[in-house]
């Protein structure tokens, strides 16, 4: 018997640390294995005994790239265990300073981490000298979205004002004033950005998994439910756990997802494209007049063209945050008033790079009982190996290089943030 | 551009990617900055990875696990200067409330077998293992405050990094004292600069998030108590993401012997 190996080590252009470990054996594919070896840091454990109020700065550290998604989860939920309804003006603040971290998060994906595998170049430094203009504007873009987080929410990572109840803070509507126009700016920069990378040359795969992600009533989802699925399963945030389990896989530190009725179940995938799918009719007019005219439909399944997904969603997130900003009158209050009880709660709301869900228990002081976080990451493991999977098995004659550098770009289509996964990535292919 | 630009690497050990995003979030430096040093290695930006001798190795995280161990005296080895970026680097980070006991059973809370795991049971900053030539504070670093640090290192000089109290900073900028107006517990008095002040600029008290200034000032503990703050609640407040930087532990360490 013959056996080839393929490892990739550590993989770049990710947030976080993982590796990857393929073995073939007689020219057939037996396993296929993303690691995780971030070291686990324990934040459901951590999280016990800690005051309500002090959770979403202590989510936020689960990631630098999206600690928006961890504080708006854990205020969601905790908001929900504490009995505590948000005013409309706040819930649209929310949405702004959500806004502003997709298009951090998005463009920096886009332009420096996954755009220079299309060129074959090794990172966006690199491309910066082929296409200046293209880096330059996406630099300038991210840095929007950037100043959107500084000015409501203090600072870009790791932000100071999102508390239980709203903000620490609300600004006066003149704080948003040199942010106007740099959004406008931002949108058909964003435009120029998807068409630009529409006419990229995308590998010819795809994928039929189950997508999962927000659907709310009227909106495209960044903050609370309910959760609809491409098969046609709609069901709400408190009812996650009926429909979705967590299991540990030796090689891994974070805990894989699936349906919790069917075993054999397609892989759950989350992120842009199942947004896009599940939300298109949500989509704010600029942003569906511009993901039509570059070629984008609700129903894409190549897993490489998720980068056009995220295109159209940062046409949106800039779009949005002007409608926003336009409507903005200072609230009279910054945050709803809190009295700790006890109570349990769910809240899940959209990272940029999936549906990230927590759980807590509060007692009578407003004391953190229990914590339980479901990083998106985490999810699409089982997606990213089955992609992996499928990739490997279309291209065995090819050599290690090869298939090295096209697994390293099946796992990127996912944006997957490994810190987040809370517990990273090495590829070893061996083959016989 | 010269072929002897000065070669820098950034590492990553246990945390959030949150300070070695600063280094990206350089929206306007970054290309000039590539223009001055090689970036030789930097996986979370870039797939190629030229092996060392480094110049410059930032390092971002705790050391929580063996592979660690061995990977940041592997890493001292390779660098000519090392410089521990954030509170986790510098003060074992968030995750090193495990180091204060009781939490043998934490990964069982998390994991259903954590058997699987490979984890030490303390976190531990960068300098407990191997000599670090300047830490920088914050969670996360701010962004003035790197590049001073890198471009100090590239011209052979010391970084000039201001060490006064977050409460000056917020008397510079002329805000009323969230703790005298408000009665907000607040440790700007005890906390390091960099941040900006920004928590008392948004009406909260700061959570310490730069860690300790150094030298330490007079304990904030009886001030807290006279506004009426419980004593486990001031325990929390310096039990965050600089609870193992030696000034912040011994107060908290103090209040649980009460």
């Amino acid at each position: 018997m013959s056996t080839r190996r393929i490892e990739v080590n550590s993989i770049a252009r990710l947030e976080g640390e993982g590796s990857l470990k393929v073995r073939i054996e007689d020219g057939m594919l037996r396993t296929v294995q993303l690691n995780i070896f971030e070291p686990p840091r324990l934040f459901e454990a951590l999280l016990r005994g800690r005051h309500f109020q002090e959770v979403p700065d202590i989510t936020a550290r689960i990631c630098g790239i999206c600690p928006i998604a961890y504080q708006m989860s854990s205020v969601l939920a905790l908001e929900s265990a504490l009995g505590v309804d948000v005013a409309p003006e706040l819930h649209d603040l929310r949405r702004l300073i959500y806004c502003g971290e997709w298009i951090e998060s998005h463009v920096l994906h886009i332009a420096m981490l996954h755009l220079p595998d299309f060129f074959g170049v090794p990172d966006g430094l690199s491309l910066a000298e082929a296409h200046p203009e293209i880096v330059q504007n996406a630099l300038r873009l991210k840095a929007a979205g950037n100043q959107l987080l500084r000015v409501l929410g203090g600072r870009e990572i790791h932000p100071v004002n999102v508390c239980v109840g709203g903000f620490y803070k609300v600004p006066p509507r003149s704080a948003f004033d040199p942010l106007r126009d740099e959004l406008a700016w931002g949108l058909d920069t964003a435009r120029e950005l998807l068409t630009f990378a529409s006419s990229l040359d995308f590998p010819v795969f795809t994928n039929d998994w189950e997508l999962l992600a927000l659907q709310p009533a009227t909106e495209y989802p960044f903050n609370g439910g309910p959760l609809a699925t491409s098969t046609g399963l709609h069901f709400s945030v408190e009812e996650y756990d009926q429909h979705l389990m967590e299991f540990q896989v030796p090689h891994s530190t974070a805990l894989h997802s699936r349906r919790r009725t069917a075993e054999n179940a397609a892989p759950l995938q989350l992120g842009p494209l199942a947004r896009l799918r599940l939300n298109h009719d949500r989509l704010t007019p600029q942003a569906r007049q511009a993901a039509d005219a570059a070629g984008v439909r609700p129903d894409e399944n190549n897993p490489f063209r998720s980068l056009l997904a995220r295109a159209v969603e940062v046409v949106f997130a800039c779009e949005e945050a002007l409608r926003i900003l336009d409507d903005y009158r200072m609230p009279k209050v910054p945050r709803a008033t809190v009295t700790p009880r006890t109570g349990e709660g769910f809240g899940a709301s959209e990272a940029p790079r999936g549906t990230c869900h927590h759980h807590y228990g509060v007692d009578e002081n407003g004391l953190i009982t229990s914590a339980r976080i479901v990083p998106p990451t985490a999810v699409n493991q089982t997606a990213i190996e089955s992609d992996l999977h499928r990739y490997l098995s279309q291209n065995l004659d090819a050599d290690d290089e090869t298939l090295r550098h096209g697994c390293e770009r099946v796992i990127r289509n996912y944006d997957p943030c490994i810190s987040c996964s809370v517990h990273f990535l090495e590829l070893d292919i061996q083959r016989g | 551009m010269t072929p002897t630009r000065p070669r820098l690497a950034v590492f990553k050990l246990a945390s959030c990617d949150g300070c070695q995003l600063t280094l990206l979030d350089c929206e306007a430096e970054l290309l000039t900055l590539s223009q001055h040093i090689e970036i030789a290695y930097f996986p979370e930006a870039s797939s190629r990875k030229l092996e060392g001798p480094y110049d410059l190795a930032l390092v971002e995280g705790s050391v929580c696990t063996a592979a660690d161990q061995v990977r940041i005296q592997e890493l001292r080895a390779a660098s000519r200067h090392l410089v521990t970026i954030g509170a986790c680097a510098t003060a074992g980070g968030i995750q090193a409330l495990r180091n204060f006991g009781n939490s043998a059973h934490w990964p069982a809370l998390v994991y259903p077998s954590p058997e699987y795991l490979d984890t030490l049971p303390q976190s531990t900053p960068i300098a407990d293992h191997v000599a670090v030539d300047f830490e920088l504070r914050g969670c996360p670093v701010d962004k003035t405050q790197l590049l001073e640090v890198i471009n100090a290192f590239l011209n052979q000089r010391a970084p000039s990094v201001p060490n006064h109290s977050v409460c000056i900073d917020c008397k510079r900028a002329g805000r009323v004292c969230v703790m005298v107006a408000k009665g907000t517990p607040c440790l700007g008095p005890v906390t390091h600069t960099g941040c900006g002040a920004i928590c008392p600029g948004f009406d909260r008290g700061c959570y310490g998030c730069f860690g300790p200034k150094a030298p330490p000032t007079s304990s904030l503990v009886r001030p807290l108590a006279a506004l009426g703050q419980p004593a486990d609640a001031t325990r929390r407040l310096y039990r965050s993401f600089n609870a193992w930087a030696p000034d912040f532990r011994r107060e908290s360490e103090a209040l649980e012997d009460e």
